[in-house]
């Protein structure tokens, strides 16, 4: 019997496919090198086969952590604003509002490895040494109190920790306590006629309006005060003369297809910066006129204390400071906060200077 | 061309003037029977003019008029656009074949750009060759055509906690339907050979994407070889990057995450790897803690999509046309039942074409509207004899907490002014 009840109806497949399939080839495609599946097959299971060699202990984990993870995550895995929160909610998932963390939630730890390793830092994903993902691993197992922190995660250390929620899950078993029950197609009567709202809607507007609560439907309707229509009194002869439009106070030069190789570079900084209409303030500050703006200057953004003073004192964006900033930002602005390693490489930071320049315009 | 489309641009202004005072009350529509309507007693700038030349638009997109008919994300339900959801305007759509530009999109790590000749498809594990293929060698295969729905796990989700958001696309458009064009999956498996894998009832295939979420989920071998299709293109053209171009992942019936994008591996396995998306998200905690894993079919499912919050009845009392989609995860839509008056007596619609496994349903019911308050619902059956519950009903399986897999029955609340709004009853 097949353990997936719901595939059980396809008897036909079932007699199909108890025995290896022995179909004819086409003979497309070529074998896949080992080297080719080494670098792709990276996956561990749960009693940690496949795991890479290496190691990490707490302290190491903590620095790296602050390097690549807390800017999303925040210092002590508690997370900032809607990023994940990785530590936390112990014996809360019974409760009305569950906290599910790694340590509350994830029934594996090869789960967090492996996520980490393949998927982060976001916007910048498998740029960290497997000794890196290591110490960042036994790192959010001390935030969530389940290791001491003299603890070392390695390949060898690995089974010995049990996460709390590894019992806590069950197989779907709708077709023992939903399907059976889910069966009346009661047509009339079906019950008490007198029907009331016990709950409205939370946002009856454009959710993405804010405090505007004008129901959507009366928006749409028109019952709300609606856009006036152009017009019809326009002087016919306007179009044609147009004024020609006054050219920017000071062009800058730009370089095209550097600044398209720095949008690319840029990605690796979307995750916090925003640019362009309607960027508002993330993780980080927004970068539109960042070219010759006063250092922690961004309105209605948060800087450190170091940012803001480097301001204070006349620090200012141009291609020196920020090449200098860009290409180690921990070094050139000690204790500034924020957690990027640095550009490595000249052409990379020559080219996000012209894309920066290109979105100050 | 450009003074024709001046002179246009001018009386469109007075048009438009001319229909917002003809539309605005009953009384104007009498005087314009009275003189002639004169959209028709006049002539015309269309009728007289000229239009856009055929190199107006080598690839089309809707008319300006039809603007407001796209996705829309609700910008504090993440952290940010670029791991995030926005959801399909099923409102103001009709039929079942979802449009692939405005078909929502759910990104782990942002759409990527990647080239049909930077494509590559490896499978390995359990099978007697491991192989790659490049893009054009998957079209050598023998190819299939199907449609089907994809819903996100978490279609729904925020009404679990009550009546959240007000709109059809806000609470059930995270779901597209699409013709797929591709290559069964059972093709490929078979053509690294299955021997080395043995009995398959006990085995999983991983699939994994290109992009820096690396999302990969573990799908039963039976599954595997039973629909899944590995598609390249999608109502005709080539999948949209927000899709997963060039090759996507298809998994019939099953959560939209297991639907990889980008998708570049398939391994077979003797275990699932317990990935990231198949334990800690696309899992439903109980009211006790425990959390139930593997939930991969969708359940039967439907909503009224006119009249809705986005779509209330403009035109008055009389006759009124109430459309929706069903769908189910297990097979075909068999029937859909339409209430007026909150769950209490029930009506069978009309399904507009027999439905097709795993795929949407059109349904309709022609009313005569007289203003009467009105509490719609519709409510869906499936081929295995499933009837779609309450939220009542499901709570009463799986308490508060959960979020995914929400399939119960959708109520909007009809006033008198034909306004809708997203109300629980009860």
């Amino acid at each position: 019997m097949s353990k997936f009840p719901e595939l059980a109806l396809a008897a036909a497949l079932a007699t199909l496919t108890a025995t290896p399939l022995l179909a004819e080839k086409l003979g497309i495609g070529r074998p896949a090198t080992p080297d080719e599946i080494a670098a792709w097959d990276l996956d561990v299971f749960p009693d940690g086969s496949n795991l890479p060699a290496g190691q990490g202990d707490v302290w190491t984990g903590e620095e790296v952590f602050a390097e690549y993870c807390a800017a999303c995550h925040g210092d002590f895995a508690e997370g900032v604003d809607n990023w994940p929160k990785l530590a936390g909610g112990a014996d809360t998932l019974a409760d009305e509002d569950p906290l599910k963390t790694v340590g509350s939630y994830w029934p594996y730890l090869s789960t967090t490895f492996d996520y980490v390793r393949r998927s982060m830092p976001f916007g910048n994903a498998q740029s960290m040494t497997d000794d890196d993902v290591y110490a960042i691993v036994a790192y959010i197992l001390y935030s969530n109190d389940l290791v001491d922190d003299d603890f070392v995660l390695s390949k060898e250390t690995f089974a010995d920790v049990v996460l709390p929620n590894a019992d806590g899950f069950i197989v779907d078993d709708r077709a023992e306590t939903e399907l059976p029950g889910f069966t009346d197609r009661c047509m009339a009567d079906c019950k008490p006629a007198a029907v009331e709202i016990t709950t409205n809607v939370v946002f009856p507007g454009d959710p993405n309006s804010g405090t505007d609560a004008t129901p959507i439907s009366q928006a749409v309707m028109g019952t709300a005060p609606a856009a006036v229509p152009e017009a019809a009194t326009e002087p016919e002869t306007e179009a044609a003369v147009e004024p020609v439009a006054e050219p920017p106070a000071k062009p800058m030069i730009l370089d095209a297809a550097l600044v398209e190789k720095g949008a690319k570079v840029f990605k690796k900084c979307k995750a916090c910066h925003k640019v362009g209409e309607g960027a508002r303030n993330g993780t980080g500050p927004v970068l539109n006129g960042i070219w010759g703006r006063t250092a922690g200057s961004y309105e209605g953004f948060k800087y450190s204390n170091v940012m803001a003073d480097a301001g204070g004192g006349g620090l200012t964006w141009d291609a020196e400071t920020l090449a200098g900033y860009l290409e180690n930002p921990r070094k050139y602005l000690k204790g500034n906060r924020m957690s990027f390693a640095g550009l490595r490489k000249e052409g990379d930071i020559a080219a996000i200077l012209e894309y920066l320049k290109s979105v100050s315009q | 061309m450009s003074d024709e489309f001046e002179g246009a641009k001018t009386s469109r202004r007075s048009f438009l003037t001319g229909a917002a005072a003809a539309g605005a009350a009953m009384g104007a529509a009498t005087s314009a029977q009275a003189a002639g309507d004169p959209l028709i007693t006049e002539v015309q700038d269309w009728a007289a003019g000229l239009g856009d030349g055929v190199d107006a638009s080598p690839y089309g997109l809707p008319i300006e008029f039809e603007k407001d008919v796209v996705r829309r994300n609700v910008e504090w339900l993440t952290a940010d656009t670029i791991s995030s959801i926005n959801f399909t305007p099923i409102h103001a759509l009709d039929g079942t074949i979802t449009p692939q530009g405005c078909a929502f999109e759910r990104h782990h790590s942002g759409a990527i750009e990647l080239r049909k000749e930077d494509y590559r498809l490896m499978i390995n594990g359990l099978v007697d060759t491991p192989l790659v293929f490049t893009y054009a060698d998957l079209e050598r295969f023998p190819r299939s055509q199907k449609t089907f729905f994809l819903e996100c796990a978490a279609n729904t989700g925020m009404e679990w906690a009550g009546a959240q958001l007000n709109g059809a696309q806000y609470t059930h458009g995270m779901i597209h339907n699409m013709e797929y064009i591709g290559v069964s999956l059972r093709t490929l498996l078979e053509e690294a050979g299955l021997g080395a894998a043995g009995d398959i009832r006990d085995k999983w295939v991983y699939v994994e994407g290109a992009d820096a979420s690396s999302n990969g989920r573990s799908i039963p071998l039976e599954k595997a070889l039973d629909d899944c299709m590995i598609a390249f293109k999608a109502n005709g053209e080539a999948l949209r990057k927000e899709h997963g171009y060039p090759v996507r992942l298809v998994v019939p019936g099953w959560e939209g995450n297991m639907w990889v994008k980008w998708l570049r591996r398939i391994e077979v396995m003797d275990r699932p790897v317990e990935s990231r998306e198949e334990t800690s998200k696309y899992t439903d905690t109980l009211e006790n803690g425990t959390s139930r894993k593997w939930t991969w079919v969708m359940d039967a499912k439907s909503i009224v999509t006119s009249p809705s919050p986005q779509k209330p009845i403009a035109h008055g009392k009389g006759p009124l046309v109430v459309t929706g989609l069903a769908w189910s995860g297990r097979g075909a839509i068999t029937a859909v039942d339409v209430s007026l008056d909150g769950g209490v007596s029930w009506q069978e619609a009309r399904l507009a074409e027999p439905g097709k496994p795993m795929a949407l349903s059109r349904f309709y019911l022609d009313i005569d509207w007289q203003g009467e308050e009105m509490f719609i619902q519709s409510r869906a059956m499936d081929e295995t004899g499933y009837v779609q519950p309450t939220k009542a009903q499901l709570r009463e399986v799986r308490g508060l907490n959960s979020i995914y897999h929400n399939n119960c029955i959708q109520t909007w609340h009809v006033n008198a002014n034909g306004e809708a709004n997203n109300v629980e009853v009860s």
